[in-house]
């Protein structure tokens, strides 16, 4: 899965996104302090051409603002995206836009519902120049049959459609750039189960055939073990734990991690436990605790995760933020 | 257990929902037991009845959705407009899915938990006030004497559902109704919300339905469990049995459209078409369209819900078959 011999495609460092809250010329000028929402607090990462990086976590974390820092919907206040070694300008060019596309969580709000999927799709391909004007309606064909849509479907519009067909018409925008780099940002979580297969299976497909190098957003946990070769997992902004798939949910390190698996439901008998997983909510991104942002959710905790901050440590191709990821293993809670 | 009489029967409930296009029948004829103390869980993929079923039971029906047929048995009394305006809200109580649209966003929680007891029970300000306070403490919201003047906009997600099943069990109902309790929740939320309603369930013998499309959490959470799909019960038995060896394709094939990561499979596989048009709903058996070992006369013969056993049943004629392929 996570081979060394894969090159880089996509690496970001130490990416940050701070939102200022109550800011106003006022409150500057009484020098009152801005408050500020650390949604993405030093992130770096890493996806190898090819491969299919899962993000993990839940509501808050952060993940969906770093998909959208990646694909250029944000301008991040800190750090870098490079795509194959070159650093992507904040502000991009139509050509950069090319390289990254994302595909939206809801299928109901991300797509114009006054245009037929022939004028959303005819239109990017005209605008960037994808192919000549002459061959652009073939290309919409052949864009829905990618996508498993019949070429009827091409005159219609998003109404007309069901929640995992207007998703498949959301793919079929995105690959219409021919991008490198995919951000699936939860794109099956609005859908009902039956149609969530078909959608997952497409993306499986297409990843083999176009060789597409996707990062997977979702909080579903056994979709994202479905889907990715990688797991990250974010908690309030950072990643905290990094691995294979087969690796994080077999041998999790982080105490969050863990907590996260044993949470999520199970359809096999079993797995029913009489205690919560982790206890209290996660605390404002505004006012992050001192030290391990989740010490005071840890059953862990000791007096150094109050004080002092865990970098994202590696052992191999295992990574985890916490003072007794390695340390130690008796230790479970 | 299942001896002793249901807390809740439903018999040949139907729900109908008049359009412009012609009447959806929601619901269609449907029977449920819920036994007394336990859980059962009513699950199926969106517009396949299930929230209507709920709604249906509570008298609280959107719209112009009405009851067209059948009956709803709570404690040995069979329900009607009348005696509903007294059950709801007492002796059943109801858990809605979204809990900052379940709440008025301006008043205090602790004074929309006391609300019940006072306006339904004529308790005092103090003594409802109390009360407030008791359940706070026994959903296991933490700060109790804070919390009460919270405003829901103050509390997180899970803090609100908490809040939102106070406000069910401030009349001591028998019986708990909840629909998507945890579906706008996170994992770790709704890991709690789920065990916070399994201890309610042992240490009050409060009985339960719980509405949900995640199958996991009705595995987890429910003894038994009914599969609903177009607006007909499709399958019935204890999770153990129905999850365990499925005797309806439509069962089996949601089970094998899930990802699960215990087990890692190359392709989930999923079901080929879409769920029918409830105003004219297929011929026969309404999954045949979709079925993967439809048989040619599934589309003429319209299959009750059959009897396997005490509280097991299936509404597909092949079972056998199915059983047999495994």
């Amino acid at each position: 899965m996570a081979d060394t011999n894969w090159t880089t495609l996509l690496e970001v460092r130490d990416l940050s996104m701070h939102f200022p809250l109550n800011d106003s010329l006022t409150r500057r000028m009484r020098r009152k302090q801005v408050d500020v929402l650390r949604a993405v607090d030093g992130v770096d990462l890493t996806v190898a051409r090819g491969e299919a990086l899962g993000l993990v976590g839940e509501s808050g974390c952060g993940k969906s603002t770093l998909g959208r820092c990646i694909v250029g919907l944000y301008e991040p206040t800190g750090g870098q995206v490079l795509v194959d070694g070159q650093e992507l300008p904040s502000r991009r060019e139509p050509a950069d836009r090319r390289r990254l596309q994302m595909v939206f969580q809801d299928p109901y709000s991300s797509l114009n519902p006054r245009m037929t999927v022939h004028q959303a799709i005819g239109e990017l391909l005209r605008v960037h120049n994808v192919v000549p004007r002459n061959r652009v309606d073939e290309r919409c064909r052949e864009l829905l049959d990618l996508v498993g849509l019949p070429p009827s479907a091409l005159d219609a519009f998003p109404r007309q459609f069901s929640g995992g067909q207007r998703q498949r018409i959301s793919i079929a925008r995105a690959l219409a750039l021919e991008p490198e780099i995919l951000i699936a940002d939860e794109p099956v979580s609005a859908l009902d189960v039956s149609v969530q297969a078909t959608v997952l299976n497409l993306l499986s497909d297409l990843r083999q055939r176009l060789g597409l190098t996707m990062l997977f957003i979702a909080h579903n946990m056994a979709v994202v073990r479905h889907v990715c070769d990688r797991v990250a997992v974010m908690y309030l902004g950072r990643i905290v734990e990094l691995a294979s798939g087969d690796e994080l949910f077999s041998n999790p390190r982080h105490p969050y991690t863990q907590a996260l698996l044993r949470a999520v439901p199970r359809i096999a008998p079993g797995h029913a436990t009489q205690r919560d997983a982790v206890t209290g909510d996660p605390p404002s991104p505004v006012n992050l605790p001192p030290g391990c942002r989740f010490n005071p959710r840890c059953p862990r905790a000791a007096d150094v995760c109050r004080v002092e901050d865990p970098p994202l440590e590696r052992r191999g191709e295992h990574a985890a933020a916490c003072h007794f990821a390695w340390s130690d293993p008796g230790r479970e809670p | 257990m299942s001896l002793a009489e249901p807390i809740l029967s439903v018999r040949d409930l139907r729900v109908e929902i008049p359009t412009p296009h012609g009447v959806v029948k929601a619901v269609d004829g449907i029977d449920l037991d819920v036994p007394r103390g336990s859980a059962l869980g009513l699950v199926g993929e969106s517009g396949c009845g299930k929230t209507m079923t709920l709604r249906a039971i509570m008298g609280l029906l959107p719209g112009r959705a009405h009851i067209s047929g059948g009956e709803v048995v709570f404690d040995g009394t069979a329900l009607s407009p009348d005696s509903l305006g007294r059950l709801r809200g007492d002796s059943i109580g109801m858990v809605f899915q979204e809990p900052m649209t379940a709440l008025n966003p301006v008043m205090r929680v602790g004074d929309q938990i006391a609300e019940g007891p006072r306006v339904r029970l004529g308790q005092s300000a103090r003594v409802s006030r109390e009360r407030a306070l008791d359940l706070l403490r026994l959903v296991g919201i933490p700060d109790p004497e804070r919390r009460y003047r919270a405003y829901p906009h103050e509390l997180s997600g899970g803090l609100r559902q908490r809040v939102v099943i106070a406000i069910a069990l401030a009349s001591s109902p028998q019986l708990l109704l909840c629909d998507e309790p945890t579906t706008a929740l996170d994992v770790t939320i709704q890991d709690q919300i789920l065990h916070l309603l399994a201890r309610l369930r042992a240490e009050m013998g409060l009985s339960q339905v719980l509405v949900t499309h995640d199958l996991a959490v009705v595995a987890q959470n429910c003894e038994r469990v009914a599969v609903m799909y177009a607006g007909r019960i499709v399958e019935t038995g204890t999770v153990a049995e129905v999850f365990g060896s499925p005797r309806h394709p439509y069962t089996r094939a949601l089970l094998r459209s899930v990802p699960d990561f215990d087990d890692r499979r190359a392709q989930l596989e999923s079901i080929a078409g879409m769920p029918p048009d409830l105003i004219t709903p297929p011929s026969g058996c309404r999954f045949h369209p979709r079925c993967d070992m439809a048989h040619p006369d599934c589309a003429s013969v319209d299959p009750p819900l059959k009897a396997l056993g005490p509280g097991r049943g299936t509404a597909c004629r092949y079972h056998e078959e199915l059983a047999r392929s495994g």
